[in-house]
């Protein structure tokens, strides 16, 4: 141990030897909102994710890091179940929703990303207006009974994800004309016209100017008074900046969680200090 | 004399496909020697504008493409010119004949030319095909001195440019771009020229038979030409109403396509959205199959199989089934149209970007909510293509409705009696010996003609459609 510090690991250490059995930090919160137990997932024969136990609390932003490949993308798309539209991905253990599997038998999927919505790496807005996008969410699940409500809703929505101002005269224009970083915000206030508890979110600045991505880390930081959030991201400045909890993970494994702050600045693993410090990743 | 004939026309195309393959290899020489030299050039230290192969492919163009377009040119010329030259053969007396027409004369004298003779002609036929073979001759030399001169001082030309300032690269590209061009300009040029030919002819047609009867008339019957002499039938008139045919045509298509798009379209949904990898791998290949059925297999299908099948079950019905009924031939043509309109719905719905999917699921949409409002929304122009495509096969399809919906030029709507359509009359018509002269023969062509106009506005109909209604994604 004492002299893998001295000398920079190579990278056939660090997946043999380093690879902690037990995740190191706090993994578990007071208040849960969601909680992952012993999950294991699968590519056909490969392991993506190994054992991993996690607790995400209320009202918290947590940041997943760890370098390319590490699982953290997909152990995020497990939470609200997008894993099941890849045909070969298999997964185990039990993760839970305010305390109910949500991978037991007799849960219905759609009424569960209602529940957890979903933000992803590149802007993805309908080919629709930016009306219909935001209305989307609210027509299929039936959330209003009327076309002003449903105004209402798509109102509120904007606003609270920054873009009403911007687009309030011209609603019914396509969303896909919109630039990067508003496509991005508008894909936001889409999922926020559900009211979701939780919105995951997959590297969701990695396609913006770092203009656009202020915007949406200020966002981010507003909505978390509001909803429990998940967000995997490449910058561990954003990581820093945007979250009060961070995990790190390293093929497949969760190496380590704790306070953002004890993180950054005092990490229990070695790897964990590796990788913040930029020595591989 | 057959045989000679054969011959003869074998030695003039080894003849042009000696002086092109010439052509080709005075091309390649000077690619060589292009190459070579401004290799030559960049060893001696000059900094070339482009790779050496440039300039050996610019001389190699120059070489060889005005050449090979001048040998199109004079090979489909000369025919033309001939024929001028032999019509100063003909003479005065001849000329101002009751029955003379230029082109019996011309064939007259090319019969001769071509060894083939029916009977005795007169003099001057053998004196005008006489000097025709002097003037092929003539052309001949004239063709290989020119292609090949052309091709040489082409490639010298090229070949001197050859200096490090010469941009050949880009002079290439150039040449490239005007192949390809060039290339499109073919097809556009062939659609006008089979629409002028159509035109011309239906202009012939509505001379004789004035446009409205033609458009508006209801009755279809040019069987009758020549029946007023004899007496008989339709008070011995022929009638040129095309409403029946085009009736007809509508009635069956929108049978076929009622079949063929909505089948067609769930089945690309299924396998493009639902489908397992393995048994998409196995039903596409076996849908495409059926796009492999010729035609006329369908008809025996139609004819044999379908029409008595539909006719027996209307009769248990109590219902009146001709035995060949529009309802056989648009079932049986729906089917061969499935493969066309699932093979392209399926490719376009494949070309939707998985992130819409993703977009719609992580909404909590489920699997046809997500292919309601968002992959079909955005694949939409696509199938509207897809559609189309299958319009036109349904109305240009002939063999089926030869075969299965008879040739009755009924006035109905109803899928269960016996109909024509536009394709198959033209068939009928222009099966066999024509006189070009009469009406009969050239309605085919003024049925050509509106048939192109209604495909026409419904291609341009459906793209105003696709360009309202589109959702634009990227």
């Amino acid at each position: 141990m004492e002299m893998q510090v001295m000398n920079a690991p190579s990278k056939q250490d660090l997946e043999v030897s380093h690879v902690p059995a037990e995740t190191v930090g706090n993994i578990f919160t007071d208040h849960p909102r969601m909680t992952a137990r012993n999950v294991n997932v699968y590519y056909g024969d490969k392991q993506a994710i190994d054992n991993v136990t996690l607790d995400i609390a209320e009202k918290q932003v947590i940041a997943f890091i760890g370098p390319s490949g590490c699982g953290k993308s997909t152990f995020l798309r497990c939470l609200n179940r997008m894993n099941d539209t890849i045909d070969i991905c298999r997964i185990e253990g039990e993760i839970a929703l305010d305390g109910y599997n949500i991978y037991a038998p007799d849960v219905d999927v759609v009424p569960l990303r209602a529940r957890v919505g979903m933000v992803f790496q590149k802007p993805n807005p309908f080919p629709k207006s930016i009306y219909d996008n935001v209305a989307y969410g609210p027509r299929i699940h039936g959330l209003a009974s009327s076309r002003d409500e449903l105004d209402d809703i798509v109102e509120s929505s904007l606003e609270r994800a920054g873009l009403w101002a911007e687009v309030r005269d011209r609603l019914q224009q396509p969303g896909t004309g919109l630039s990067g970083g508003q496509q991005q915000r508008l894909c936001i206030a889409r999922a926020i016209a559900v009211s979701p508890e939780v919105i995951l979110m997959d590297e969701p600045c990695s396609a913006l100017d770092p203009i656009a991505t202020a915007r949406i880390e200020e966002l981010i930081d507003e909505l978390s008074s509001q909803f429990t959030i998940v967000i995997v991201t490449h910058s561990m400045q954003q990581a820093a900046r945007v979250s009060q909890r961070t995990a790190y993970f390293h093929l497949g494994k969760l190496v380590e969680v704790g306070n953002t702050e004890q993180v950054f600045t005092n990490p229990e693993h070695e790897m964990t200090q590796n990788y913040i410090t930029g020595r591989f990743g | 004399m057959a045989g000679s004939s054969f011959l003869f026309g074998l030695e003039e195309q080894v003849d042009s496909f000696a002086l092109l393959i010439a052509v080709l290899l005075i091309s390649s020489g000077y690619f060589y020697l292009g190459t070579r030299s401004s290799r030559t050039v960049r060893a001696a230290g000059a900094r070339l504008h482009s790779l050496p192969h440039y300039y050996g492919l610019f001389a190699g163009l120059v070489a060889a493409l005005p050449a090979l377009s001048l040998l199109a040119i004079l090979a489909i010329g000369d025919d033309i010119v001939f024929n001028k030259l032999a019509l100063g053969f003909i003479p005065a007396d001849v000329k101002a004949g009751e029955n003379y027409k230029e082109v019996i004369v011309l064939a007259q004298i090319y019969n001769v030319v071509n060894g083939i003779n029916f009977g005795e002609q007169p003099d001057w036929v053998y004196a005008a095909a006489e000097a025709w073979h002097g003037w092929e001759d003539t052309s001949r030399l004239l063709k290989n001195v020119t292609v090949l001169a052309l091709s040489l001082l082409g490639g010298m030309f090229a070949y001197r440019m050859v200096n490090p300032a010469f941009r050949s690269r880009n002079a290439v590209e150039r040449i490239v771009m005007t192949i390809l061009a060039a290339s499109s300009a073919i097809a556009i040029l062939t659609t006008i020229g089979i629409v002028f030919s159509v035109i011309f002819e239906s202009m012939r047609f509505f001379a004789l038979v004035p446009v409205s009867e033609f458009l508006f008339g209801t009755t279809w019957n040019p069987q009758f030409e020549g029946a007023e002499r004899a007496g008989s039938g339709q008070m011995g008139l022929a009638t040129y109403g095309s409403v029946p045919l085009f009736v007809g045509t509508f009635l069956i298509s929108v049978v076929a396509l009622s079949v063929s798009v909505p089948v067609g379209l769930f089945s690309a949904i299924y396998l493009s959205e639902y489908a397992t990898p393995r048994v998409r791998s196995l039903v596409k290949p076996l849908m495409e199959l059926l796009a492999g059925v010729p035609t006329v297999v369908y008809g025996f299908f139609a004819a044999l199989t379908v029409a008595p099948f539909i006719r027996s079950t209307g009769m248990s019905l109590g219902l009146d089934v001709a035995s060949e009924s529009a309802l056989a031939a648009g079932l049986v043509m729906g089917i061969m149209i499935i493969p066309f309109v699932s093979s392209l719905s399926d490719d376009v719905i494949n070309a939707v970007p998985q992130a819409l999917r993703d977009a719609a699921y992580g909404l909590g949409s489920t699997q046809s909510e997500t292919v309601r409002q968002v992959v079909l929304p955005a694949a939409l122009p696509g199938i509207v293509a897809a559609i189309l495509l299958a319009v036109s096969r349904a109305v240009g399809e002939t063999m089926i409705v030869v075969m299965a919906a008879g040739l009755a030029a009924n006035l109905s709507l109803n899928p269960l009696d016996a109909v024509t359509t536009v394709t198959s009359q033209i068939v009928t018509i222009l099966v066999g010996d024509q006189e070009f002269e009469s009406a009969k023969t050239l309605s085919a062509f003024a049925l050509a003609l509106t048939l192109i106009v209604i495909t026409l506005g419904l291609n341009f109909m459906a793209l105003q459609i696709v360009k309202k209604y589109r959702e634009q994604y990227e």
